[in-house]
């Protein structure tokens, strides 16, 4: 078994673009959830339309941020569409009303008569020049480097570039949510997540607090979907109802509700996924084929995660006390 | 912590001071009020007329006319299910009214959400207490401050703007805390506080928005006697700094002791209205209670006795200290 190459390919996981994106939809995600109390099942359409909207612009010759601004305001009119309805009434709603929502979004992006829009069933590719806009943009010479393990190109697809810049999301995510946490208005979602008619009993528009953190976590999910789709290619079928779990599965392993959990959780759960799959191919067992490995990989993850949940049900970073707090 | 005198002494301890009591003045202002439900009063601060609720063909509530005198206490019973807090929800905005109008300070009010109700300075607590429980006690003093600065989205992100108001609010959020005796808990989560220490956290978290009226939904329910009597002097400190109270209650030793006036509800309807040393004579309201509490002694006052207090303290510090 190839130790160096398994460990690198884990630790390069760690770091990886896709790890960055679930890191921010995640953050967004605990927006809606760990602040707000709001059950968003359906953090991937907003990773689908930030996705779309970015490519579609960016192929039509928009700049990068402008790009970057299209898929922001979808996710604002999407989560102010999805708001509308659902947030005066109780929280199960919101779940039922955006897992669907998100699936008719996958279905109507990949059906064939959008083709020439979004690539029907097949999706945009680098080839389609959606890539060209924020690759333009990188400051560093062409080719690839390597960094102490790892080589990527600098500029292209897979790259420094991206990684740096989605990082760098990351970081601003980070920053906003903990920023918020200690306000006054982290404080007012807080208390909606707790009991709403509380809040709304000391004169708060309840109703306006949430629409504001539905389409904020939303843009954080949009955001996600741009750097989700960078380094391989736009496809609806990649931002399904499993990209939406793994989301809430990142979000509850580091910890709702707290600045770094997200982050965590996303580093975790795909560094652990790649670990067992590169261990099971490597260990070339006989009744075991690769397809096979991965799925089995899930698995493990899978249970990894029920153990967390029972012996540490607020994740890894959460507040044990917090949640000891007996809500009656 | 619940063994001291009530910050505020009770209203009876100030007659012959200086200046007009509070309870003299008003008692004086609603002498002359016909004891007939849906009595006018001098200077109501609340007006409704024909409010209807109906859940699946019952008449939860079916009010004629209503008014709540400015400034006064008014106590709200009648028997269990009667319509009590269905009415608080119309009235606050929690709930719609299926016909009806009111009005609050003059406007009409009928139809406006809860928050606009309570921005307007009708701040409620509920029957069943409300405490946010995974928000410490300070924070959930501090949510209740209006006009937070803060709690904008844009401008929460720079706390200079919001810093020295926040500091206004806690220092107000503490002095209030002090008052209703939490100050030793402020920085526990508030679900472990007590179901009596959560009563007093709803109703200082409610004062921290500067209401003009304050609605309190069986305030003394499951708070122990002691606590009960300082509970009592702060209802009653609301009302000499100038707000008006409305409450529900079932306990008819508290309702006499504390408030100005009483409006008795059954079946949806106000059957009759008083002032509270006579109001348990009145026929509508015995037959209202007859069954439920037709042996009770509906007007004892050996309870606001003070060895009777003593009595009661000193049992719970005993309950307390075994705990
Ligand atoms: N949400 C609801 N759905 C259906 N019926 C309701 C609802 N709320 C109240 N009711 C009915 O309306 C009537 C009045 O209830 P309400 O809670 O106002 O009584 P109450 O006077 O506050 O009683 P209590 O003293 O027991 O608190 C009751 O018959 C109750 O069953
Ligand atoms: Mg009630």
């Amino acid at each position: 078994m190839d130790w160096t190459r398994i460990l690198t390919n884990v630790a390069g996981e760690a770091f990886a673009p896709a790890t960055a994106a679930y890191a921010l939809a995640a953050i967004g995600l605990n927006i809606h959830f760990g602040m707000t109390g709001l059950l968003n099942f359906g953090q991937a359409g907003f990773m689908l339309l930030g996705a779309y909207a970015y490519a579609i612009t960016a192929i039509a010759g928009w700049p990068f941020f402008a790009s970057v601004i299209a898929a922001m305001v979808a996710a604002v009119l999407f989560g102010i569409l999805l708001g509308i309805p659902t947030l005066k009434l109780r929280g199960d709603y919101l779940s039922i009303v955006t897992i669907a929502a998100a699936e008719i979004v996958r279905i109507i992006s990949r059906s064939t008569s959008l083709t020439s829009l979004t690539g029907g069933n097949s999706g945009l590719s680098g080839g389609d020049g959606y890539k060209e806009s924020f690759e333009s943009l990188c400051p560093f010479p062409d080719g690839s480097t390597t960094l102490w393990l790892w080589t990527y190109p600098n500029c292209t697809s897979n790259s420094w570039w991206l990684r740096l810049v989605a990082w760098v999301a990351v970081a601003i995510g980070c920053l906003l949510v903990w920023r918020w946490m200690r306000s006054p208005w982290g404080r007012v979602l807080k208390g909606i997540r707790e009991d709403e008619d509380a809040v709304r009993a000391l004169g708060k528009n309840v109703y306006g607090y949430k629409m504001q953190a539905l389409v904020l976590g939303g843009i954080g999910g949009a955001i996600a979907g741009i750097f989700y789709t960078l380094p391989t290619s736009v496809q609806a079928d990649a931002m399904g109802r499993t990209t939406t779990f793994n989301i809430w599965t990142i979000l509850l392993l580091g910890g709702a509700a707290t600045v770094f959990g997200p982050v965590l959780g996303s580093v975790l759960l795909w560094t652990v996924f790649m670990l067992v799959k590169s261990i099971l191919r490597d260990a070339e067992l006989s009744f075991i084929t690769s397809t096979q490995s991965e799925a089995f990989s899930w698995m493990l993850v899978g249970l990894t995660l029920m153990l967390l949940v029972i012996f540490r049900p607020q994740g890894v970073l959460g507040d044990k006390k917090e949640l000891a707090i007996d809500v009656r | 912590m619940s063994a001291e005198t009530p910050p505020t002494p009770a209203p009876d301890a100030r007659v012959g001071g200086a200046g007009v009591v509070p309870r003299e003045r008003i008692a004086k202002d609603l002498a002359a009020v016909p004891r007939v439900p849906g009595a006018p009063k001098p200077d109501p601060i609340i007006v409704a007329d024909g409010v209807r609720r109906s859940f699946g063909g019952i008449n939860a509530v079916d009010v004629e006319h209503l008014e709540v005198q400015r400034g006064a206490i008014t106590a709200l019973i009648g028997p269990n299910g009667a319509g009590k807090t269905t009415l608080f929800n119309l009235l606050t905005g929690f709930d719609k009214a299926d016909v009806g109008e009111w009005s609050f300070e003059g406007r009409p009010v009928h139809g406006r959400t809860a928050a606009r109700m309570a921005s307007a300075g009708m701040v409620r607590t509920f029957q069943l207490t409300k405490a946010l429980s995974r928000m410490t006690v300070i924070d959930n003093m501090r949510l209740g401050a209006t006009g937070q600065r803060g709690e904008n989205l844009l401008a929460s992100l720079l706390p200079s703007v919001w810093r020295s108001q926040e500091a206004a609010i806690t220092a107000r959020a503490y002095e209030l805390l002090e008052r209703f005796k939490l100050d030793t808990k402020a920085d526990d989560f508030a679900g472990s506080l007590s179901g009596g220490q959560r009563k007093l956290l709803e109703m200082a978290r409610a004062l921290m928005t500067h209401p003009t009226m304050v609605m309190l939904d069986e305030p003394m329910a499951g708070v122990n006697p002691a606590l009960t009597q300082s509970l009592l002097g702060h209802i009653t400190g609301l009302r000499d700094e100038g707000m008006t109270v409305l409450f529900v209650e079932h306990d008819m030793h508290m309702v006499r002791h504390i408030s100005d006036w009483v409006v008795v509800m059954a079946e949806g309807r106000i059957v009759a209205e008083g002032p509270p040393e006579t109001i348990m004579q009145d026929q509508a309201v015995v037959d209202a209670y007859l069954g439920a509490h037709h042996d009770t002694d509906l007007g004892d006052d050996r309870l606001l006795e003070d060895d009777v207090v003593e009595q009661y303290e000193a049992e719970a510090e005993a309950e307390e200290a075994t705990q």
